[in-house]
């Protein structure tokens, strides 16, 4: 049998409604402040939801040129920039053979859907006959994860993961089996999402889960999720590999478990939650008495958050109580495809800087939700092995493993 | 602005040049124009003047328009703005 290799992480970058990079996005989140505000988007009197966590006063001109704005959709864009802070913090350079076997895998849902809706209005709004030729290769939502393979040269595995929610979850715990199992020796992985657009909004509109004022996951008076955009990149690396280079080690990634509910398209099922948490805890070979942090799927909806707080007493029995969970979606929204991978960050700073980030927007405790969601405030506290729980519509889970290093 | 000097800004805006550096022999290849290049061109062509370019990527050669050089193409968009006039 092939040794398997222990897996770290060297870089992390990021692009969200918080942050324009790691250390801001972090800080924002100990400070417990909201990136939600009014959308800022054309024909938004025609929503009935109006509110996201947008990044705001984003000049992508200034980080690509003409020839890329015109390939580049919003997702991309927030991918590649969160590509270059993770792997510059990570100090490789990609040649020869680390190149040849070093790749990126990518997790995203929507593709680029503001490039879909800019393109739909031109043609059937405004009646135009043409539109510009790279739409396909634009809006395709491979675009992120080839681009980065390009700008970076990494020539091995390349791909993107769809799986609604659960989309970037997936995505890094197929990278961290590349790593794990030899097959290659650095992944760049995470995901990103950009669908506030106004076909977009009203597609989720439709299906009325969402919030018109906040997001307040875990509080008995939430009233649904709010969307988010942008993006979350790492560097996936081989333990050897980078304690050899004497690279920087965030976190471990210690395992992972993936489940499907098989039972409903968008109804959350316990029991699938449940099996994906206890079989990442069993995969990391970690007892369930170690845990002291959980970033929780936390979508502010009524079905998630209760189930998914049954999951953890479920799993974790007598020690649910003493572990903390918390949502940052209360701050940078819900990125789907990409959320998991900004949600990473709150694990890497709780093992990381002993800081939890908070559950904010929390006003009254919910018996169903009865465990400590961190309200509001940030707290200090020693944390060494924390979870990333990503439960996606169409009942697909993944949750990640991480200790500290 | 006639078609020629039309033709030649569009075709200069994508190959980054000056108007004056794109001369009338000159090749997309010269020009440094590759195939997405070209497609962006002949977007932009259409946009401009409110024709349809009858041009398959992937068949260049046997399309009705003749991307050889730019006077071939000034000729090309010039025939076809007299032909698709309403």
């Amino acid at each position: 049998m092939r040794e398997m290799k222990r897996v770290v992480i060297t870089g992390a970058g990021t692009v969200n409604a918080l942050g324009r990079n790691v250390p801001d996005t972090l800080e924002a989140m100990r400070e417990g402040r909201c990136g939600i505000g009014e959308l800022d988007i054309p024909d938004i009197d025609r929503l009935s939801v109006k509110i996201g966590a947008q990044v705001k006063g984003f000049t992508a001109e200034n980080h690509f040129n003409r020839q890329q704005m015109s390939l580049y959709d919003r997702f991309t864009q927030f991918t590649l920039l969160s590509a270059r802070e993770a792997i510059a913090q990570s100090g490789l350079e990609f040649a020869g053979e680390l190149a040849a076997r070093s790749g990126v895998v990518l997790g995203n849902s929507g593709g680029g859907m503001t490039t879909l809706d800019e393109n739909y209005r031109s043609v059937y709004e405004e009646g135009k006959n043409r539109v510009h030729p790279f739409v396909v290769p634009k809006l395709m939502n491979n675009a992120a994860a080839s681009h980065v393979s390009m700008e970076f040269n990494l020539k091995g595995p390349a791909f993107t993961v769809a799986s609604a929610c659960a989309s970037s979850n997936h995505a890094m715990a197929q990278a961290f089996q590349m790593v794990h199992g030899g097959m290659a020796p650095v992944m760049v992985t995470g995901g990103s999402e950009s669908m506030l657009c106004f076909g977009g909004v009203k597609a989720w509109e439709g299906l009325r889960v969402m919030s018109k004022d906040a997001c307040r996951p875990f509080s008995a008076n939430r009233n649904g999720m709010v969307q988010g955009e942008g993006a979350g990149v790492f560097v996936f690396e081989d333990y050897d590999h980078a304690r050899a280079r004497g690279a920087e080690i965030l976190a471990e990634v210690a395992g992972f478990a993936m489940s499907s509910d098989a039972s409903d398209i968008v109804m959350p099922s316990k029991q699938g939650a449940a099996r994906a948490i206890a079989g990442a805890l069993a995969d990391a070979r970690i007892d369930r008495s170690e845990v002291q942090y959980i970033n929780a799927h936390g979508t502010g909806t009524a079905a998630n958050d209760k189930t998914e707080c049954a999951a953890v007493a479920d799993v974790f029995g007598p020690y649910a109580d003493s572990l903390m969970i918390s949502s940052t979606k209360s701050m940078h929204g819900h990125l789907i495809g990409g959320t998991g991978a900004v949600e990473l960050l709150a694990c890497i700073m709780a093992l990381r800087d002993g800081i939890v980030a908070p559950t904010i927007g929390y006003e009254e405790p919910d018996p169903e939700c009865a465990l400590d969601v961190v309200p509001n405030q940030a707290r200090e506290a020693k944390v060494s092995v924390a979870l990333s729980n990503a439960f996606a519509f169409g009942g697909l889970n993944a949750v990640l493993a991480l200790r500290k290093v | 602005m006639n078609v020629k000097d039309k033709v030649i800004g569009i075709i200069a805006e994508q190959a980054v040049l000056d108007p004056s550096d794109v001369t009338l022999d000159s090749t997309l290849e010269d020009l440094g124009i590759d195939s997405l290049g070209l497609v962006e061109s002949i977007f932009a062509i259409e946009e401009a003047f409110d024709i349809q370019v009858p041009f398959n990527a992937n068949a260049p050669q046997e399309s009705d328009f003749d991307i050889s050089s730019v006077a071939k193409i000034v000729e090309g968009v010039e025939r076809l703005v007299a032909e698709q006039k309403v």
